[in-house]
Protein backbone atom coordinates (compact mmCIF):
# COMPACT_ATOMS: atom_id res chain seq x y z
CA UNK A 1 0.00 0.00 0.00
CA UNK A 2 2.46 2.24 0.65
CA UNK A 3 4.55 1.88 -2.03
CA UNK A 4 1.40 2.46 -4.64
CA UNK A 5 0.84 5.85 -2.84
CA UNK A 6 5.00 7.27 -2.80
CA UNK A 7 4.52 6.60 -6.57
CA UNK A 8 3.16 9.69 -8.85
CA UNK A 9 -0.51 8.88 -9.92
CA UNK A 10 -1.22 7.41 -13.25
CA UNK A 11 -2.07 9.87 -16.07
CA UNK A 12 -6.21 9.83 -16.61
CA UNK A 13 -7.87 12.50 -18.83
CA UNK A 14 -11.46 13.05 -19.35
CA UNK A 15 -12.07 12.85 -22.94
CA UNK A 16 -14.70 14.46 -24.39
CA UNK A 17 -16.97 12.79 -27.08
CA UNK A 18 -15.42 13.01 -30.52
CA UNK A 19 -16.93 14.32 -33.79
CA UNK A 20 -18.49 11.72 -35.82
CA UNK A 21 -19.12 12.07 -39.56
CA UNK A 22 -20.55 10.01 -42.33
CA UNK A 23 -17.04 8.96 -43.45
CA UNK A 24 -15.30 8.24 -40.11
CA UNK A 25 -18.50 6.44 -38.82
CA UNK A 26 -17.33 2.91 -39.68
CA UNK A 27 -14.28 3.60 -37.43
CA UNK A 28 -16.46 4.72 -34.20
CA UNK A 29 -19.14 2.00 -34.65
CA UNK A 30 -16.09 -0.45 -34.45
CA UNK A 31 -14.36 1.41 -31.62
CA UNK A 32 -17.67 0.59 -29.48
CA UNK A 33 -17.27 -2.95 -30.06
CA UNK A 34 -13.57 -2.29 -28.65
CA UNK A 35 -11.89 -2.43 -32.58
CA UNK A 36 -9.43 -0.36 -33.54
CA UNK A 37 -9.64 0.23 -37.40
CA UNK A 38 -7.23 1.94 -39.64
CA UNK A 39 -7.68 2.73 -44.02
CA UNK A 40 -5.39 1.44 -46.62
CA UNK A 41 -5.76 2.28 -49.80
CA UNK A 42 -6.53 -0.54 -52.39
CA UNK A 43 -4.53 0.81 -55.40
CA UNK A 44 -1.15 1.73 -54.30
CA UNK A 45 -1.42 -0.37 -50.61
CA UNK A 46 -0.16 2.52 -47.79
CA UNK A 47 -2.21 2.67 -44.54
CA UNK A 48 -2.90 6.50 -43.26
CA UNK A 49 -3.95 8.09 -40.47
CA UNK A 50 -6.65 9.91 -40.21
CA UNK A 51 -8.99 7.95 -41.53
CA UNK A 52 -10.18 9.33 -44.94
CA UNK A 53 -12.52 7.68 -47.52
CA UNK A 54 -9.48 8.53 -50.61
CA UNK A 55 -6.31 7.72 -50.40
CA UNK A 56 -3.84 10.58 -49.91
CA UNK A 57 -0.60 9.37 -51.39
CA UNK A 58 -1.90 8.53 -54.41
CA UNK A 59 -4.24 9.79 -56.70
CA UNK A 60 -7.20 9.52 -55.14
CA UNK A 61 -7.36 5.52 -54.90
CA UNK A 62 -10.20 4.45 -52.89
CA UNK A 63 -9.81 3.20 -49.35
CA UNK A 64 -10.54 0.44 -47.45
CA UNK A 65 -10.87 -0.10 -43.39
CA UNK A 66 -8.98 -2.91 -41.69
CA UNK A 67 -8.54 -3.79 -38.18
CA UNK A 68 -5.38 -3.29 -36.68
CA UNK A 69 -4.03 -4.86 -33.41
CA UNK A 70 -3.52 -0.92 -32.53
CA UNK A 71 -0.01 -1.14 -31.66
CA UNK A 72 3.54 1.08 -32.09
CA UNK A 73 6.35 3.17 -30.40
CA UNK A 74 5.98 6.30 -28.92
CA UNK A 75 7.38 9.10 -31.83
CA UNK A 76 7.13 11.95 -29.49
CA UNK A 77 5.08 13.15 -26.71
CA UNK A 78 4.68 15.92 -23.71
CA UNK A 79 3.20 16.03 -20.39
CA UNK A 80 1.28 19.09 -19.92
CA UNK A 81 1.31 19.95 -16.72
CA UNK A 82 -1.44 22.98 -17.18
CA UNK A 83 -4.23 21.31 -16.24
CA UNK A 84 -7.24 21.03 -14.26
CA UNK A 85 -7.03 17.35 -14.10
CA UNK A 86 -4.04 17.10 -12.93
CA UNK A 87 -1.41 16.22 -15.85
CA UNK A 88 -1.71 14.53 -18.80
CA UNK A 89 0.29 12.94 -22.22
CA UNK A 90 -0.38 13.83 -25.54
CA UNK A 91 1.76 12.73 -27.92
CA UNK A 92 1.82 10.27 -31.38
CA UNK A 93 2.20 6.93 -31.78
CA UNK A 94 3.76 5.40 -34.77
CA UNK A 95 1.89 2.22 -36.02
CA UNK A 96 3.34 -0.86 -36.87
CA UNK A 97 1.62 -0.66 -40.15
CA UNK A 98 3.54 2.90 -40.38
CA UNK A 99 1.12 5.83 -39.82
CA UNK A 100 1.62 8.25 -37.16
CA UNK A 101 -1.38 8.34 -34.72
CA UNK A 102 -2.25 11.73 -32.26
CA UNK A 103 -3.17 10.03 -28.92
CA UNK A 104 -3.27 10.69 -25.63
CA UNK A 105 -0.70 7.76 -23.27
CA UNK A 106 -2.54 6.66 -20.47
CA UNK A 107 -2.12 4.38 -17.36
CA UNK A 108 1.90 5.40 -16.90
CA UNK A 109 3.19 7.92 -14.44
CA UNK A 110 4.19 11.06 -16.19
CA UNK A 111 7.61 10.72 -15.73
CA UNK A 112 7.28 6.88 -16.80
CA UNK A 113 7.41 7.93 -20.87
CA UNK A 114 10.18 7.63 -23.37
CA UNK A 115 10.50 7.89 -27.11
CA UNK A 116 10.63 4.48 -28.52
CA UNK A 117 8.93 2.62 -25.82
CA UNK A 118 6.17 -0.01 -27.17
CA UNK A 119 2.47 0.95 -26.43
CA UNK A 120 -0.83 -0.60 -27.55
CA UNK A 121 -4.27 0.75 -28.04
CA UNK A 122 -7.36 0.79 -25.81
CA UNK A 123 -10.50 2.11 -25.48
CA UNK A 124 -11.33 5.27 -23.41
CA UNK A 125 -15.44 5.90 -22.47
CA UNK A 126 -16.22 9.41 -23.28
CA UNK A 127 -19.33 11.63 -22.28
CA UNK A 128 -22.53 11.08 -25.07
CA UNK A 129 -20.14 9.96 -27.61
CA UNK A 130 -18.31 6.38 -28.89
CA UNK A 131 -15.21 5.68 -26.68
CA UNK A 132 -11.85 6.90 -28.17
CA UNK A 133 -8.62 5.25 -28.58
CA UNK A 134 -5.52 6.48 -26.69
CA UNK A 135 -2.77 4.32 -25.84
CA UNK A 136 -0.83 2.74 -22.96
CA UNK A 137 2.59 1.02 -22.22
CA UNK A 138 2.60 -2.66 -22.86
CA UNK B 1 1.84 44.42 -65.86
CA UNK B 2 -1.30 42.70 -66.29
CA UNK B 3 -3.01 39.03 -65.83
CA UNK B 4 -4.13 39.92 -69.74
CA UNK B 5 -3.23 36.14 -71.32
CA UNK B 6 -1.01 34.76 -68.41
CA UNK B 7 -3.26 31.88 -67.57
CA UNK B 8 -5.64 29.18 -68.32
CA UNK B 9 -8.58 27.63 -67.16
CA UNK B 10 -8.19 23.86 -68.48
CA UNK B 11 -9.74 21.92 -66.04
CA UNK B 12 -13.74 22.25 -64.73
CA UNK B 13 -15.91 19.82 -62.92
CA UNK B 14 -19.44 20.18 -61.09
CA UNK B 15 -20.06 17.31 -58.91
CA UNK B 16 -23.35 15.57 -59.69
CA UNK B 17 -25.12 14.93 -56.17
CA UNK B 18 -27.61 17.67 -54.98
CA UNK B 19 -28.11 15.54 -51.63
CA UNK B 20 -25.43 14.09 -50.03
CA UNK B 21 -26.41 12.24 -47.20
CA UNK B 22 -23.41 9.95 -47.14
CA UNK B 23 -20.62 11.81 -48.17
CA UNK B 24 -18.61 14.19 -45.97
CA UNK B 25 -17.77 17.95 -46.92
CA UNK B 26 -14.15 16.99 -47.18
CA UNK B 27 -14.95 14.29 -49.26
CA UNK B 28 -16.74 16.24 -51.70
CA UNK B 29 -14.00 18.88 -51.50
CA UNK B 30 -12.05 15.76 -52.62
CA UNK B 31 -14.51 14.35 -55.28
CA UNK B 32 -14.42 18.00 -56.96
CA UNK B 33 -10.71 18.11 -56.74
CA UNK B 34 -10.10 15.00 -58.62
CA UNK B 35 -12.76 15.47 -61.32
CA UNK B 36 -11.20 18.95 -62.08
CA UNK B 37 -8.02 17.52 -62.12
CA UNK B 38 -9.25 14.12 -64.50
CA UNK B 39 -10.69 17.18 -67.19
CA UNK B 40 -7.44 18.85 -66.78
CA UNK B 41 -5.26 15.19 -67.22
CA UNK B 42 -3.28 16.66 -64.16
CA UNK B 43 -2.69 14.86 -60.99
CA UNK B 44 -3.00 15.64 -57.44
CA UNK B 45 1.03 16.10 -57.47
CA UNK B 46 1.19 18.75 -59.96
CA UNK B 47 -1.02 20.92 -57.73
CA UNK B 48 0.89 23.84 -56.84
CA UNK B 49 -1.28 26.53 -55.71
CA UNK B 50 -4.80 25.64 -53.68
CA UNK B 51 -7.69 28.24 -53.48
CA UNK B 52 -10.75 27.82 -50.82
CA UNK B 53 -13.15 29.70 -49.04
CA UNK B 54 -14.86 29.52 -46.35
CA UNK B 55 -17.15 26.29 -46.54
CA UNK B 56 -13.24 24.46 -46.41
CA UNK B 57 -13.69 22.92 -43.24
CA UNK B 58 -10.97 23.91 -40.88
CA UNK B 59 -7.82 26.19 -41.27
CA UNK B 60 -7.52 28.51 -44.09
CA UNK B 61 -7.01 25.43 -46.38
CA UNK B 62 -4.29 23.65 -44.02
CA UNK B 63 -6.95 20.94 -43.28
CA UNK B 64 -8.22 20.61 -47.14
CA UNK B 65 -4.77 20.05 -48.40
CA UNK B 66 -4.01 17.72 -45.20
CA UNK B 67 -6.64 15.44 -46.41
CA UNK B 68 -6.42 15.53 -49.69
CA UNK B 69 -2.66 15.39 -49.53
CA UNK B 70 -1.56 18.05 -51.62
CA UNK B 71 2.36 17.72 -50.62
CA UNK B 72 3.53 20.42 -53.20
CA UNK B 73 1.52 23.16 -52.34
CA UNK B 74 3.51 26.42 -52.26
CA UNK B 75 1.00 29.19 -52.89
CA UNK B 76 -2.61 29.26 -50.94
CA UNK B 77 -5.21 32.00 -50.67
CA UNK B 78 -8.25 31.25 -48.59
CA UNK B 79 -9.84 35.02 -49.39
CA UNK B 80 -13.33 34.73 -48.27
CA UNK B 81 -16.02 37.09 -49.65
CA UNK B 82 -19.04 34.39 -49.99
CA UNK B 83 -20.53 33.05 -52.92
CA UNK B 84 -18.33 35.29 -54.88
CA UNK B 85 -14.83 33.53 -53.14
CA UNK B 86 -14.24 31.36 -55.85
CA UNK B 87 -14.38 34.18 -58.75
CA UNK B 88 -12.33 36.23 -56.49
CA UNK B 89 -9.56 33.47 -56.48
CA UNK B 90 -9.87 32.94 -60.41
CA UNK B 91 -8.67 36.63 -60.46
CA UNK B 92 -5.95 35.84 -57.90
CA UNK B 93 -4.89 32.59 -59.24
CA UNK B 94 -4.08 34.27 -62.09
CA UNK B 95 -2.23 36.69 -60.11
CA UNK B 96 -0.23 34.20 -58.41
CA UNK B 97 0.72 32.80 -61.68
CA UNK B 98 1.66 35.68 -63.54
CA UNK B 99 3.79 36.43 -60.71
CA UNK B 100 5.72 32.74 -61.12
CA UNK B 101 3.94 31.55 -57.69
CA UNK B 102 2.40 28.94 -58.94
CA UNK B 103 1.68 26.73 -62.15
CA UNK B 104 -1.46 24.48 -61.48
CA UNK B 105 -3.89 26.48 -58.80
CA UNK B 106 -7.02 24.50 -57.88
CA UNK B 107 -10.16 26.30 -56.56
CA UNK B 108 -12.41 23.94 -54.35
CA UNK B 109 -15.83 24.54 -53.26
CA UNK B 110 -18.32 21.53 -51.36
CA UNK B 111 -20.78 21.83 -48.21
CA UNK B 112 -24.07 19.74 -47.34
CA UNK B 113 -26.67 22.14 -46.04
CA UNK B 114 -29.39 19.60 -46.71
CA UNK B 115 -27.66 17.85 -43.92
CA UNK B 116 -26.57 20.21 -41.47
CA UNK B 117 -23.37 20.79 -43.00
CA UNK B 118 -20.88 23.46 -41.07
CA UNK B 119 -21.60 26.71 -42.12
CA UNK B 120 -18.80 28.22 -43.70
CA UNK B 121 -16.41 30.44 -41.53
CA UNK B 122 -16.59 28.21 -38.85
CA UNK B 123 -13.77 28.07 -36.30
CA UNK B 124 -10.79 25.40 -36.26
CA UNK B 125 -11.98 24.76 -33.15
CA UNK B 126 -15.91 24.85 -33.78
CA UNK B 127 -18.00 22.46 -31.54
CA UNK B 128 -18.60 18.71 -31.83
CA UNK B 129 -22.48 18.13 -32.90
CA UNK B 130 -24.94 17.18 -30.53
CA UNK B 131 -24.47 13.78 -28.76
CA UNK B 132 -25.06 11.35 -31.26
CA UNK B 133 -25.78 13.28 -34.16
CA UNK B 134 -22.88 13.68 -37.02
CA UNK B 135 -21.13 15.93 -37.39
CA UNK B 136 -19.21 17.60 -40.70
CA UNK B 137 -16.35 19.84 -39.41
CA UNK B 138 -12.95 20.00 -39.96
CA UNK B 139 -11.78 15.89 -41.21
CA UNK B 140 -9.28 15.35 -38.86
CA UNK B 141 -11.41 17.35 -35.65
CA UNK B 142 -12.90 13.65 -34.28
CA UNK B 143 -9.02 12.31 -33.95
CA UNK B 144 -7.19 15.14 -32.64
CA UNK B 145 -9.03 17.81 -31.13
CA UNK B 146 -9.79 15.37 -28.45
CA UNK B 147 -6.56 14.85 -27.15
CA UNK B 148 -6.16 18.29 -25.50
CA UNK B 149 -3.83 19.51 -27.77
CA UNK B 150 -2.70 23.21 -27.20
CA UNK B 151 0.04 25.03 -28.86
CA UNK B 152 2.48 24.40 -25.66
CA UNK B 153 1.95 20.57 -25.97
CA UNK B 154 2.18 20.35 -29.74
CA UNK B 155 5.22 22.73 -30.07
CA UNK B 156 6.43 20.33 -26.79
CA UNK B 157 5.90 17.75 -28.64
CA UNK B 158 8.71 18.91 -31.75
CA UNK B 159 10.62 20.42 -28.90
CA UNK B 160 11.00 16.35 -27.11
CA UNK B 161 11.72 14.65 -30.50
CA UNK B 162 14.20 17.41 -31.78
CA UNK B 163 15.99 16.90 -28.53
CA UNK B 164 15.80 12.87 -29.07
CA UNK B 165 17.31 12.99 -32.72
CA UNK B 166 20.20 16.08 -32.28
CA UNK B 167 20.67 16.44 -28.39
CA UNK B 168 19.68 19.76 -28.12
CA UNK B 169 18.91 21.07 -24.35
CA UNK B 170 16.94 23.26 -22.48
CA UNK B 171 19.96 25.56 -21.36
CA UNK B 172 20.31 25.70 -25.32
CA UNK B 173 16.61 26.36 -25.99
CA UNK B 174 16.79 28.91 -22.75
CA UNK B 175 19.12 31.05 -24.60
CA UNK B 176 16.94 32.07 -27.42
CA UNK B 177 14.53 33.63 -23.88
CA UNK B 178 17.77 35.34 -23.11
CA UNK B 179 18.33 37.12 -26.40
CA UNK B 180 14.99 38.27 -26.48
CA UNK B 181 14.44 39.63 -23.24
CA UNK B 182 18.47 41.57 -24.11
CA UNK B 183 16.70 42.85 -26.57
CA UNK B 184 13.38 44.11 -24.55
CA UNK B 185 14.85 45.94 -21.81
CA UNK B 186 15.13 48.58 -24.27
CA UNK B 187 11.61 48.33 -25.86
CA UNK B 188 9.60 51.13 -23.55
CA UNK B 189 6.38 48.80 -24.75
CA UNK B 190 7.80 45.54 -24.18
CA UNK B 191 5.26 43.27 -21.79
CA UNK B 192 8.37 41.70 -20.21
CA UNK B 193 10.87 44.02 -19.88
CA UNK B 194 13.56 42.09 -17.27
CA UNK B 195 16.69 40.11 -18.46
CA UNK B 196 16.34 36.82 -17.65
CA UNK B 197 19.18 34.24 -17.52
CA UNK B 198 19.51 30.71 -18.52
CA UNK B 199 19.12 29.65 -14.85
CA UNK B 200 15.70 31.27 -14.46
CA UNK B 201 14.49 30.14 -18.11
CA UNK B 202 15.13 26.23 -17.15
CA UNK B 203 13.75 26.51 -13.30
CA UNK B 204 10.90 28.50 -14.14
CA UNK B 205 7.49 26.17 -14.27
CA UNK B 206 7.14 23.66 -16.34
CA UNK B 207 4.53 24.18 -18.44
CA UNK B 208 4.80 21.21 -20.87
CA UNK B 209 7.37 19.38 -21.25
CA UNK B 210 10.16 20.01 -21.69
CA UNK B 211 8.94 23.65 -22.11
CA UNK B 212 8.90 25.74 -19.36
CA UNK B 213 7.36 28.80 -18.38
CA UNK B 214 9.74 31.12 -20.02
CA UNK B 215 10.04 29.19 -23.26
CA UNK B 216 6.68 30.42 -23.96
CA UNK B 217 5.61 34.21 -25.52
CA UNK B 218 3.63 36.33 -24.07
CA UNK B 219 -0.23 36.86 -24.67
CA UNK B 220 -1.06 39.99 -25.16
CA UNK B 221 -3.61 42.62 -26.54
CA UNK B 222 -3.08 44.70 -29.93
CA UNK B 223 -2.23 45.02 -33.18
CA UNK B 224 -0.73 46.26 -35.79
CA UNK B 225 -0.46 47.34 -39.55
CA UNK B 226 1.40 47.62 -42.63
CA UNK B 227 0.99 49.55 -45.64
CA UNK B 228 2.29 47.93 -48.84
CA UNK B 229 2.76 50.56 -52.24
CA UNK B 230 3.65 50.50 -55.90
CA UNK B 231 7.53 51.55 -56.81
CA UNK B 232 5.63 54.67 -57.93
CA UNK B 233 4.16 55.29 -54.59
CA UNK B 234 6.68 54.63 -52.74
CA UNK B 235 8.96 57.19 -54.85
CA UNK B 236 6.58 60.19 -53.43
CA UNK B 237 6.43 59.43 -49.98
CA UNK B 238 9.30 60.59 -46.99
CA UNK B 239 9.64 57.57 -45.41
CA UNK B 240 13.00 55.12 -46.05
CA UNK B 241 12.23 52.45 -48.78
CA UNK B 242 12.01 49.17 -47.29
CA UNK B 243 11.86 46.81 -50.60
CA UNK B 244 9.94 43.33 -51.13
CA UNK B 245 12.50 41.35 -52.82
CA UNK B 246 11.70 37.70 -52.31
CA UNK B 247 8.63 35.97 -50.23
CA UNK B 248 7.64 31.79 -50.01
CA UNK B 249 5.16 30.15 -48.30
CA UNK B 250 4.58 26.26 -47.83
CA UNK B 251 1.91 24.21 -45.40
CA UNK B 252 3.31 21.30 -43.63
CA UNK B 253 0.91 18.39 -42.33
CA UNK B 254 1.16 15.16 -41.39
CA UNK B 255 -0.39 14.34 -44.65
CA UNK B 256 -1.69 10.96 -43.44
CA UNK B 257 0.93 9.97 -41.00
CA UNK B 258 3.55 8.04 -42.87
CA UNK B 259 7.26 9.58 -41.93
CA UNK B 260 5.85 12.27 -39.79
CA UNK B 261 9.04 14.59 -38.57
CA UNK B 262 8.01 16.60 -36.57
CA UNK B 263 11.91 17.81 -36.44
CA UNK B 264 11.37 21.02 -38.83
CA UNK B 265 9.30 22.91 -40.49
CA UNK B 266 8.06 24.90 -43.66
CA UNK B 267 10.61 27.32 -43.55
CA UNK B 268 12.53 24.25 -45.41
CA UNK B 269 10.73 25.29 -48.34
CA UNK B 270 9.08 28.76 -47.75
CA UNK B 271 12.69 30.26 -46.76
CA UNK B 272 14.69 28.64 -50.09
CA UNK B 273 11.66 30.08 -52.48
CA UNK B 274 12.10 33.48 -50.89
CA UNK B 275 16.12 33.85 -50.92
CA UNK B 276 15.91 32.09 -54.51
CA UNK B 277 13.65 35.39 -55.72
CA UNK B 278 15.33 37.36 -53.98
CA UNK B 279 19.02 35.97 -55.14
CA UNK B 280 20.48 36.02 -51.54
CA UNK B 281 21.60 33.78 -49.06
CA UNK B 282 21.06 33.64 -45.95
CA UNK B 283 24.38 34.35 -44.90
CA UNK B 284 23.87 37.35 -46.51
CA UNK B 285 21.08 38.25 -43.93
CA UNK B 286 21.89 41.20 -41.42
CA UNK B 287 18.71 40.58 -39.30
CA UNK B 288 16.02 38.03 -38.82
CA UNK B 289 12.63 38.27 -37.17
CA UNK B 290 11.97 35.05 -36.39
CA UNK B 291 8.67 33.86 -35.32
CA UNK B 292 8.85 33.27 -31.95
CA UNK B 293 5.89 31.46 -30.33
CA UNK B 294 8.10 29.47 -28.59
CA UNK B 295 11.73 28.77 -27.98
CA UNK B 296 11.90 25.66 -29.97
CA UNK B 297 9.47 27.44 -33.06
CA UNK B 298 12.92 29.81 -33.51
CA UNK B 299 15.41 27.10 -32.89
CA UNK B 300 13.64 24.53 -35.96
CA UNK B 301 13.03 27.75 -38.09
CA UNK B 302 16.60 29.18 -37.76
CA UNK B 303 17.86 25.65 -39.39
CA UNK B 304 15.12 25.09 -41.59
CA UNK B 305 16.02 28.99 -43.44
CA UNK B 306 19.63 27.66 -43.19
CA UNK B 307 21.52 29.88 -40.89
CA UNK B 308 22.76 26.31 -39.55
CA UNK B 309 23.10 23.12 -40.24
CA UNK B 310 19.60 21.15 -38.77
CA UNK B 311 20.19 19.74 -35.49
CA UNK B 312 23.08 22.70 -35.17
CA UNK B 313 20.54 25.18 -34.06
CA UNK B 314 21.39 24.95 -29.94
CA UNK B 315 24.97 25.21 -30.80
CA UNK B 316 24.06 28.43 -33.04
CA UNK B 317 21.97 30.08 -30.03
CA UNK B 318 24.09 29.17 -26.96
CA UNK B 319 25.74 32.33 -25.71
CA UNK B 320 24.67 34.90 -27.20
CA UNK B 321 23.91 33.80 -30.69
CA UNK B 322 21.39 35.87 -31.65
CA UNK B 323 21.69 39.01 -29.41
CA UNK B 324 21.83 42.42 -31.29
CA UNK B 325 25.70 43.12 -31.45
CA UNK B 326 27.09 40.17 -29.76
CA UNK B 327 25.48 37.17 -31.74
CA UNK B 328 25.50 35.96 -35.85
CA UNK B 329 22.35 36.72 -35.97
CA UNK B 330 20.75 39.58 -34.10
CA UNK B 331 16.87 38.20 -34.17
CA UNK B 332 14.03 39.82 -32.46
CA UNK B 333 15.35 43.20 -31.60
CA UNK B 334 12.26 44.38 -30.37
CA UNK B 335 12.01 41.36 -27.96
CA UNK B 336 9.59 39.28 -30.07
CA UNK B 337 6.56 37.42 -28.83
CA UNK B 338 8.68 36.06 -25.74
CA UNK B 339 8.91 39.31 -24.29
CA UNK B 340 7.43 42.06 -26.36
CA UNK B 341 4.23 41.12 -28.03
CA UNK B 342 2.47 38.26 -29.58
CA UNK B 343 -1.24 40.48 -30.24
CA UNK B 344 -3.98 38.21 -30.31
CA UNK B 345 -1.78 35.12 -30.21
CA UNK B 346 -1.03 36.44 -34.27
CA UNK B 347 2.71 37.28 -34.08
CA UNK B 348 3.44 37.69 -37.58
CA UNK B 349 3.11 41.14 -38.40
CA UNK B 350 4.88 42.23 -35.26
CA UNK B 351 7.41 40.05 -36.96
CA UNK B 352 7.57 42.52 -40.20
CA UNK B 353 7.26 46.04 -38.35
CA UNK B 354 10.76 45.03 -36.49
CA UNK B 355 12.06 44.50 -39.81
CA UNK B 356 10.69 47.82 -40.90
CA UNK B 357 12.23 49.69 -38.00
CA UNK B 358 15.56 47.67 -38.52
CA UNK B 359 16.13 48.45 -42.20
CA UNK B 360 14.73 51.97 -41.74
CA UNK B 361 17.69 52.45 -39.06
CA UNK B 362 15.13 53.31 -36.64
CA UNK B 363 15.19 50.37 -34.00
CA UNK B 364 16.24 51.28 -31.08
CA UNK B 365 20.10 51.89 -30.41
CA UNK B 366 21.20 50.00 -28.08
CA UNK B 367 20.09 46.84 -30.53
CA UNK B 368 20.21 48.66 -34.02
CA UNK B 369 22.20 46.75 -36.60
CA UNK B 370 24.79 48.30 -37.83
CA UNK B 371 24.07 49.24 -41.77
CA UNK B 372 21.37 46.79 -41.76
CA UNK B 373 20.40 46.19 -45.63
CA UNK B 374 19.12 43.13 -45.98
CA UNK B 375 16.39 41.22 -43.19
CA UNK B 376 13.99 38.54 -43.64
CA UNK B 377 10.80 38.38 -41.80
CA UNK B 378 9.35 34.43 -40.82
CA UNK B 379 6.99 33.18 -39.80
CA UNK B 380 4.85 29.85 -38.74
CA UNK B 381 0.86 29.50 -38.21
CA UNK B 382 -1.24 26.82 -37.14
CA UNK B 383 0.69 24.37 -35.29
CA UNK B 384 4.51 22.64 -35.93
CA UNK B 385 2.87 19.54 -33.79
CA UNK B 386 0.40 18.83 -36.55
CA UNK B 387 -0.41 21.49 -39.61
CA UNK B 388 0.80 24.82 -40.45
CA UNK B 389 1.84 27.21 -42.98
CA UNK B 390 5.54 28.85 -42.77
CA UNK B 391 6.00 32.31 -44.55
CA UNK B 392 9.11 34.34 -45.55
CA UNK B 393 9.73 37.56 -46.87
CA UNK B 394 13.43 39.35 -47.55
CA UNK B 395 13.50 42.76 -47.31
CA UNK B 396 15.60 45.25 -49.04
CA UNK B 397 16.83 49.00 -48.16
CA UNK B 398 16.53 50.92 -51.00
CA UNK B 399 19.19 53.99 -50.33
Amino acid sequence: MSETQDRPALMTRPIPAPAVSVETKPFWDAAAEGRFLIKRCVACGKAHWYPRAYCPFCDGGETVWEESPGEGVIYTYSVMHRSPSGPYAIGYVTLDEGPAVLTNFVGVAPDGLAIGMRVKVQFQPTEGGPPVPVFAPV
Amino acid sequence: MSIKGKAYIMGAYEHPLRDAPDTSTPQLHMECALGALADAGLSKDDVDGYFCAGDAPGFGGLSMIDYMGLKNVRHMDSTETGGSSYIVHVGHAAQAIAAGKCQVALITLAGRPRHGGARPGGSMRGPAAAPGALSDGPPEAGFENIYGGSTHNTYGMCAMRHMYEHGTTSEQLAWIKVAASHHAQWNEHAFLKDVVTVEQVVNSRMISDPLHLLDCCVVTDGGGALIVTSPEIARTLKRPKVKIIGAGEAPKSPLGGQGLDLTYSGAVWSGPRAFAEAGVKPADIKYASIYDSFTITVLMQIEDLGFCEKGQGGRFVSDGGLISGVGKLPFNTDGGGLCNNHPTNRGGITKVIEAVRQLRGEAHPKVQVKNCDLAIAHGTGGSLGTRHASATVVLEREA
